[in-house]
């Protein structure tokens, strides 16, 4: 017996073992909306706006390993999800968005909130398409899981016209999918593997540089592993950050521009730098003719449209991580690594990651907080000079993941992808390491997590500037701070060259502002009250909490190499 | 920074000429000419792609029209034996009677096996149809404009399909 569209969007859902969508209502869906309080099993999470809609998802994909599924509407319901599909383009997030779009007749007429979704998204969208015909609408969300979730995950755009929901069609949904044109890599070349591996095997100042791949695959067991048998230093960029234990013996640090000095050292001179889940993108390499100068680089991902694209390498490996580790940890030999250990550790010692204690609040110092508060967390951060802050000093493990917004540096992720992963993991602690500039472009989502009865916890360095420009203004503009201060009014002097006395006061007070939601909010004034605040924050179950800490504008993110220059030329004071 | 030849299957869908398209602008490179028609198939459509390009940019052109779920196949054809033609029409016009005859002998000059045709004749002006290379009717549109005064042309950008036993282009 045949059945209406909207039956089988969520009888499709139902199927995929979706529990959790996140959806705002408007004209072109109110009947996929009215189907769901029909089924009233699939949790409906309703955010405030579509992009914080949109980083909930993410948040919530990132963090549960599912598919974050969206449901918006035409129009502006669905132009404000880009900038989240972007993001999860990048950083490789399983989504499979929903845009309600006009009656199939009224497409291309300026209809009332129409606009072209899948051809605006076609470039950040791995898989988008409108559903022209009922009887394919089965067939093209199987599509989209299967498309979202396997080789290098990404969101999928579905658009699907009002009429569609309401036509009857098939009422089976398929159980698998074949498409001709998509075939994701299942298998890896074991000579091509082996080549790679002989060349690690044969250094002598060997390097892994590990990807945000090892995390995306689940593959840290494995790669924990391999680095234990071969006995080879680890750097990481910020996505692969946790791929091993961050107080591992042969964990390095971060590498590239905001890297630690010893893991840049160690990647300008190794002889082979061994690199798995990573694009090379140029805040890891900066110059890239200087780019690991003495090394041969081996380099699997799964992406064979990642690889010799901004660095040639010399064994090119496409594969996942995981199954490229699981072969590697059959293979490996213990590698005697001692004397290049000592010169990384002595590069290290020399210039270490400083742990400033010498104005006020520091950044590290509330780190160094939040990492002796919660015995488990998924960290969540926003995008800036916190968010270089959290990558550098909060560590990472088992029981502490980090979410970040790494390809897109989408600034305004933090909060609601920390909403996201809270309501996907309500027995775990979430933390939001955030600026006040980011954190005002999507706190509106404090309702959503008020309503959703999610505990979040927000750090929220407040430095009264967008840092991380501001950053920049003083260090290569001549301290011309313009538009990055967010106390500035009209009334003040043309000519402003930082804080003074005369400055006016900073808006909005986000502890009473958290209090008008019904959250908590907590201002940090004091150094010795940093971990009082936090084990607070963390006892607080009924809602979420706002801990503002008031750190000094002049703090800057150290060391650093600036865009386009070598990596071996940092910045250290 | 040469002339290459890519033909690709895809999905014959609504989009995939923009996907293919926009992956060209979006990602700067430099597409010199593309036709597409359906096939055998008819859910299959068949594009011929000229891009000017250096080496890696190429390969990665490659692998990014491989990723693309509408995208079925993708073949090079830059050094495999194939049979090309594009079709051309130049309306020569402005012509004495002296450079009409002109005209006629550069046709007749380029044809082979009947691939440069006069399919039409004015007072003052000629109508060419030619079905040679790419590289070809380049040289026979660089020849007119530097003889006569005013042409018009319009190209329809080069097919190409794998020989069967000859290395003809």
């Amino acid at each position: 017996m045949d059945i209406t569209g909207r039956k089988l969007f969520v009888k499709a859902l139902m199927e995929e073992g979706v529990d959790t969508i996140f959806g705002y209502p408007g004209g072109t869906v109110t009947d996929l909306f009215d189907e769901l309080y029909k089924q009233g099993t699939i949790d409906v999470v309703l955010p405030r706006h579509e992009q914080g809609l949109i980083h909930a998802a993410e948040g919530y994909a990132k963090s549960t390993g599912k598919v974050g599924v969206c449901l918006v509407t035409s129009g502006p319901g669905a132009t404000n999800i880009i900038t989240g599909l972007a993001d999860a383009h990048y950083d490789n997030i399983p989504l499979v968005c929903f845009t309600g779009q006009v009656p199939l007749g009224l497409i291309g007429n300026d209809a009332f909130q129409e606009v072209d979704i899948v051809g605006m998204t076609r470039s950040i969208t791995k898989y988008g398409v409108t559903v022209r015909k009922r009887e394919d609408l089965g067939k093209i969300i199987k599509m989209a899981f299967y498309i979202a979730t396997t080789g290098r995950p990404g969101p999928v755009l579905i658009d699907l016209p009002k009429d569609i929901q309401t036509a009857l069609g098939p009422a089976e949904y398929p159980k698998n999918v074949q498409i001709r044109g998509y075939k994701p890599n299942e298998s890896v070349h074991i000579g091509q593997l082996k080549k790679g591996y002989k060349l690690l095997k044969a250094a002598k100042r060997p390097l892994i540089l590990a990807g945000g791949g090892i995390n995306a695959a689940g593959a840290r067991e494995e790669f924990r592993a391999f680095v234990e048998k071969v006995q080879v230093p680890v750097v990481t960029t910020i996505m692969g950050k946790g791929a091993l234990p961050t107080d591992h013996p042969l964990y390095i640090g971060n590498t590239g521009m905001h890297g630690k000095f010893a893991s840049n050292k160690a990647v300008s001179e190794c002889d082979v730098l061994f690199s798995i889940g990573t694009r090379f993108n140029d805040r890891i390499t900066g110059d890239l003719n200087e780019f690991a100068p003495k090394a041969k680089i081996v380099h699997i991902d799964v992406d064979t449209a990642s690889i010799s694209r901004n660095v040639v390498v010399d064994v090119p490996i496409v594969s996942d991580a995981k199954l490229a580790l699981t072969h590697l940890v059959e293979w490996a030999e213990p590698k005697n690594t001692t004397a290049w250990q000592e010169r990384i550790k002595t590069w290290d010692s020399a210039n270490p990651l400083e742990m400033r204690r010498d104005r006020g609040i520091t950044p590290q110092m509330i780190m160094e907080g939040i990492n002796k508060t919660f015995e488990e967390a998924i960290y969540v951060t926003d995008v800036g000079q916190n968010q270089m802050w959290a990558t550098q000093y909060l560590d990472l493990n088992e029981n502490h993941r980090m979410i970040t917004s790494g390809g897109l540096g989408t600034m305004g992720f933090g909060f609601p992808a920390a909403i996201g992963a809270k309501i996907g993991n309500r027995d775990k602690n979430v933390v939001c390491v955030t600026g006040d500039g980011g954190f005002q472009m999507n706190m509106q989502e404090m309702a959503t997590a008020v309503i959703q009865e999610a505990p979040v916890v927000v750090c929220l360095l407040n430095n009264q500037y967008l840092g991380m420009v501001r950053q920049m203004q003083q260090l290569f503009y001549g301290k011309r701070y313009e538009a990055t201060c967010l106390r500035r009014r009209r009334s003040c002097p043309d000519n402003c060259k930082g804080p003074s006395g005369a400055c006016p006061p900073y808006e909005p007070d986000f502890v009473k502002w958290a209090e008008s939601y019904g959250a908590h909010g907590i201002r940090v004034e004091k150094a010795e009250d940093i971990e009082a605040a936090l084990l607070q924050a963390k006892a607080y179950k009924d809602a979420p909490t706002v801990i503002e800490f008031m750190i000094s504008s002049e703090e800057i993110v150290l060391p650093m190499v600036k865009g386009g220059n070598p990596m071996s030329e940092m910045i250290l004071k | 920074m040469k002339n290459r030849w890519i033909a690709l299957y895809v999905e014959n869908d609504v989009g995939v000429l923009a996907k293919v398209a926009g992956l060209f602008s979006g990602k700067s490179y430099n597409m010199q000419s593309l036709t597409v028609g359906t096939t055998e198939d008819e859910t299959v459509s068949r594009m011929t792609i000229c891009v000017t390009s250096d080496d890696v940019t190429f390969e990665q052109i490659k692998k990014q029209l491989n990723c693309m779920v509408e995208v079925i196949k993708v073949i090079d054809l830059t050094d495999v034996p194939i049979h090309m033609k594009e079709i051309l029409f130049v309306k020569v016009m402005k012509l004495d009677i002296q450079q009409k005859a002109e005209v006629f002998q550069i046709a007749k000059t380029f044809d082979e096996h009947g691939h440069v045709r006069i399919v039409d004749v004015g007072p003052d002006s000629v109508l060419l149809e030619c079905m040679l290379t790419e590289s070809k009717n380049n040289d026979l549109i660089k020849l007119l404009r530097k003889n006569f005064k005013r042409i018009e042309v319009v190209r329809g950008g080069a097919v190409a399909i794998e020989s069967i036993s000859t290395g003809n282009r």
